[in-house]
């Protein structure tokens, strides 16, 4: 754990306290079993909105807290250890596009109704199945948005819609011309294609040729945050469960083969979290972003893929029913690695950073 | 009368650090700018040039090749804020610190801590100044990972202890003046039956016989103990608390083992850079194999990790006032890296990756040959991975013992 200053470490502890009695998994087992596309509570994320946490990296000027990244990401951990199900993360994706990029009206349209928790947003980029950012068909003609994005987080629901297309980000509401199709995925969170046909579309102007690959670098460390609470939880309840478990009339945490490998298991999380903490670090600092952040998510998909597979097979066979938690932690994980990069993708970006 | 030692420990920060740079502008022989061997305290034959003696002797009057350690036995006193600048004002001039080994890294620190004042007044200052090598008297034949389980015998005579038995991996013992060793004072307890004792490696019944390893290099010895006295005064601490003394030594080793940033040091040029000059690029930049250049990005990609978890167990260390329990992983994840990162360069330069002498080869290619089968050694001594994995699983992760 990064050291933490006094403010950071309120606000860890207030996410920690508020996950584990208010948000513990059994809630995300009540919101899987409602069916409802959207995959979150409006009123669980009125609740958080209340807590300050959409506004965490929005300026104090336009409502938010301007805590900073580092900041952002303790809370992101904490939901992500009991799966919390919320638009928190896509929001704050799309926010931070609109921080970057927007302009000051756009900015004081936006950024007040993100943190008081009044408007959920969510970046809409890959066209395909693979996170492909160099891919893009969708255009902007007339102040009209053409084009489909596939597998949004967070769609259903979203007010406003942060749209890549071909010369830039666009702002584009939810209304006349945005249509959702619904896609249920193994972690049975919320994902649609969002197909835009003549929807009206305002271009954030202010950011930059690399607008996009900025906000797409705060998509990959944040994500890569929910990853560690992920894989935090899953280490710990494994830790847990093989001090339990007795066979052979002694608990298997005795046993040196599986001490081995919660060792490795140890090292490699080791190894996540100061990649992961250096990401957002790198992001508030302002310095070798990319690479930071590259780093940060090409170690959380190594490490939680890793984690969640042993997880399971760790457990036994109860790892994989159902009533276990554990499995849930498996499909989400998949879906993560898979966002805004898998680890091919992130190997092959950090190389050409490094001009190689 | 303060002494210049104290006024280096009270100075401004910037009074201080012109007074370095005045110090290294006069001291320091160009001639070894760049030329720091962080090993050669260590694995090297001590004959000196008389700049290498020079710098030496330089830095050693003023104790600052152990910058903190205590003024009063030799050395530099220097508050942590002090050492750094110093250090900074080194590697800004390229100068390395020419004190250094088994004494400095380890013994020293465990005899501060444990030694009586007659034992530190007499070692300490002949490792400040560099003067005195120590080699470590650990393993033996059938005491390696089970370090206990170690037989050479310290029988008491009255005045003096008479060693017998044998010791092995004994790094530098060929060049040590004085070995720091575990000896048994008494066989009814595996523990408490340890001492720490101090032997000249001149005493007659000491013999060392270097062993030729897989590199061609002999950095280790097998040393044997027939007859030999020793003064009851080098026993350190009392008869049985060798054990205790012993594994805080040990923590020395491992803390300076698993340095992230030295060993960044030691490793030179990136990957890339040299799979640009050993295999061929696309036209844009692109090292065309494409298998090869996703294994690179993956290595470099988990050494990066690693740095930056060797500066967050530092952080987290100075803020908790106690050693951090991420720092248990560096040893056994920096070493294991050291050894991909070796076999990935072979990979990338081929056969001439594997040249062992001759003409056609670099000294880099052929030093690079060497490290590579050295660094086996590194996942095996001070603590062997599968060592560290108990260490992990028992005293942070609290996995029970098979008891």
């Amino acid at each position: 754990m990064a050291v933490l200053n006094e403010e950071q470490t309120m606000l860890r502890d207030m996410a920690r306290e508020w996950t584990t009695n208010e948000s513990p998994v059994t809630e995300w087992r009540k919101v899987r079993a409602s069916g409802d596309p959207q995959a979150w509570d409006a009123s669980v994320y009125a609740t958080m909105a209340e807590m300050g946490w959409a506004g965490i990296i929005i300026p104090e000027e336009h409502g938010g807290s301007d805590f900073g990244w580092l900041s952002a990401g303790l809370v992101v951990e904490e939901l992500g250890k009991t799966l919390t199900a919320s638009p928190l993360i896509a929001t704050t994706i799309a926010a931070s596009a609109i921080v970057l990029g927007g302009s000051d009206a756009q900015k004081a349209e936006w950024l007040p109704k993100i943190a008081s928790g009044e408007v959920v947003a969510t970046l809409a980029v890959d066209e395909s199945p693979r996170h492909a950012p160099s891919k893009i068909e969708t255009t902007v003609s007339g102040g009209t948005i053409s084009g489909t994005k596939k597998f949004v987080h967070e769609a259903h629901g979203a007010h406003l819609f942060v749209v890549a297309a071909k010369d830039g980000l666009y702002l584009v509401p939810s209304g006349d011309g945005v249509t959702l199709h619904d896609r249920k995925l193994a972690d049975m969170r919320n994902h649609a294609d969002v197909e835009f046909a003549g929807a009206a579309a305002d271009k954030l102007t202010d950011g930059g040729d690399d607008l996009l690959d900025q906000v797409l670098d705060r998509a990959r460390v944040l994500t890569a945050c929910e990853m560690l609470g992920m894989a935090q939880q899953v280490f710990d309840t494994t830790l847990d469960y093989l001090k339990q478990r007795v066979q052979f009339s002694q608990v298997l945490s005795t046993f040196q083969a599986l001490q081995h490998r919660m060792a490795d298991l140890f090292a490699d999380l080791a190894l996540m979290r100061s990649a992961v903490e250096g990401g957002l670090q790198a992001i508030d600092a302002g310095f070798l972003t990319s690479q930071a952040a590259t780093i940060a998510k090409a170690e959380a998909n190594r490490v939680l893929h890793q984690l969640s597979r042993e997880g399971i097979q760790l457990h036994g066979g109860i790892g994989m029913t159902d009533e276990y938690d554990v499995g849930f932690y498996l499909k989400r994980a998949r879906v993560l690695e898979s966002s805004f990069g898998s680890t091919g993708f992130l190997k092959d970006r950090y190389a050409r950073l490094s001009d190689y | 009368m303060a002494s210049q030692k104290d006024i280096d420990r009270t100075s401004d920060p910037e009074t201080f650090r012109q007074e370095v740079r005045q110090f290294i502008a006069e001291n320091f022989p160009d001639e070894l700018k760049s030329k720091g061997n962080a090993l050669a305290a260590v694995e090297g034959p001590a004959t000196e040039t008389a700049a290498q003696k020079s710098w030496r002797e330089a830095m050693g009057s003023r104790g600052w090749g152990t910058p903190t350690w205590p003024a009063e036995y030799g050395g530099g006193g220097l508050s942590r804020k002090h050492a750094a600048i110093l250090n900074e004002e080194l590697a800004k001039a390229k100068a390395h610190n020419p004190i250094g080994g088994m004494g400095v890294m380890m013994f020293g620190p465990t005899l501060l801590e444990y030694g009586s004042e007659e034992q530190k007044r007499e070692h300490i200052p002949p490792i400040c100044r560099g003067e005195i090598r120590w080699c470590q008297g650990y393993s033996e034949p059938n005491a390696g990972s089970d370090l206990a389980n170690l037989q050479t015998m310290a029988e008491d005579k009255g005045d003096h202890y008479l060693v017998n038995g044998q010791k092995t991996w004994t790094s530098g013992g060929q060049w040590a003046d004085k070995c720091f060793c575990l000896v048994r004072t008494d066989r009814s307890d595996k523990h408490k039956g340890i001492s720490f004792l101090l032997i000249d490696m001149d005493s007659p019944g000491v013999e060392v016989r270097p062993i030729q390893m897989i590199s061609g290099m002999s950095p280790f010895c097998e040393t044997f103990f027939d007859d030999v006295k020793v003064p009851k005064e080098n026993l350190v601490g009392e008869e049985g608390q060798g054990w205790t003394i012993g594994k805080r030594l040990l923590q020395h080793e491992r803390t300076n083992l698993s340095g992230g940033g030295s060993m960044a040091r030691m490793m030179g040029a990136s990957l890339a850079d040299i799979a640009k000059r050993y295999v061929e690029t696309d036209s844009d930049g692109r090292i065309a194999d494409a298998v090869l250049r996703d294994r690179i990005a993956d290595f470099e990609i988990r050494w990066n990790a690693f740095l930056l978890t060797a500066r967050r167990a530092a952080q987290e260390s100075k803020a908790q006032g106690g050693v951090s329990e991420i720092s248990s992983v560096l040893k056994k994840v920096g070493t294991k890296l050291g050894q991909e990162r070796a076999e990935l360069t072979i990979e990338i330069m081929g056969l001439q990756g594997l040249g062992w002498e001759g003409e056609g080869f670099t000294q880099a290619e052929l030093a690079g040959v060497r490290g590579w089968l050295f660094g086996k050694a590194t996942t095996i001594y001070g603590g062997s991975t599968e060592i560290q994995n108990n260490i992990i699983a028992k005293r942070v992760l609290g996995m029970l013992d098979h008891q």
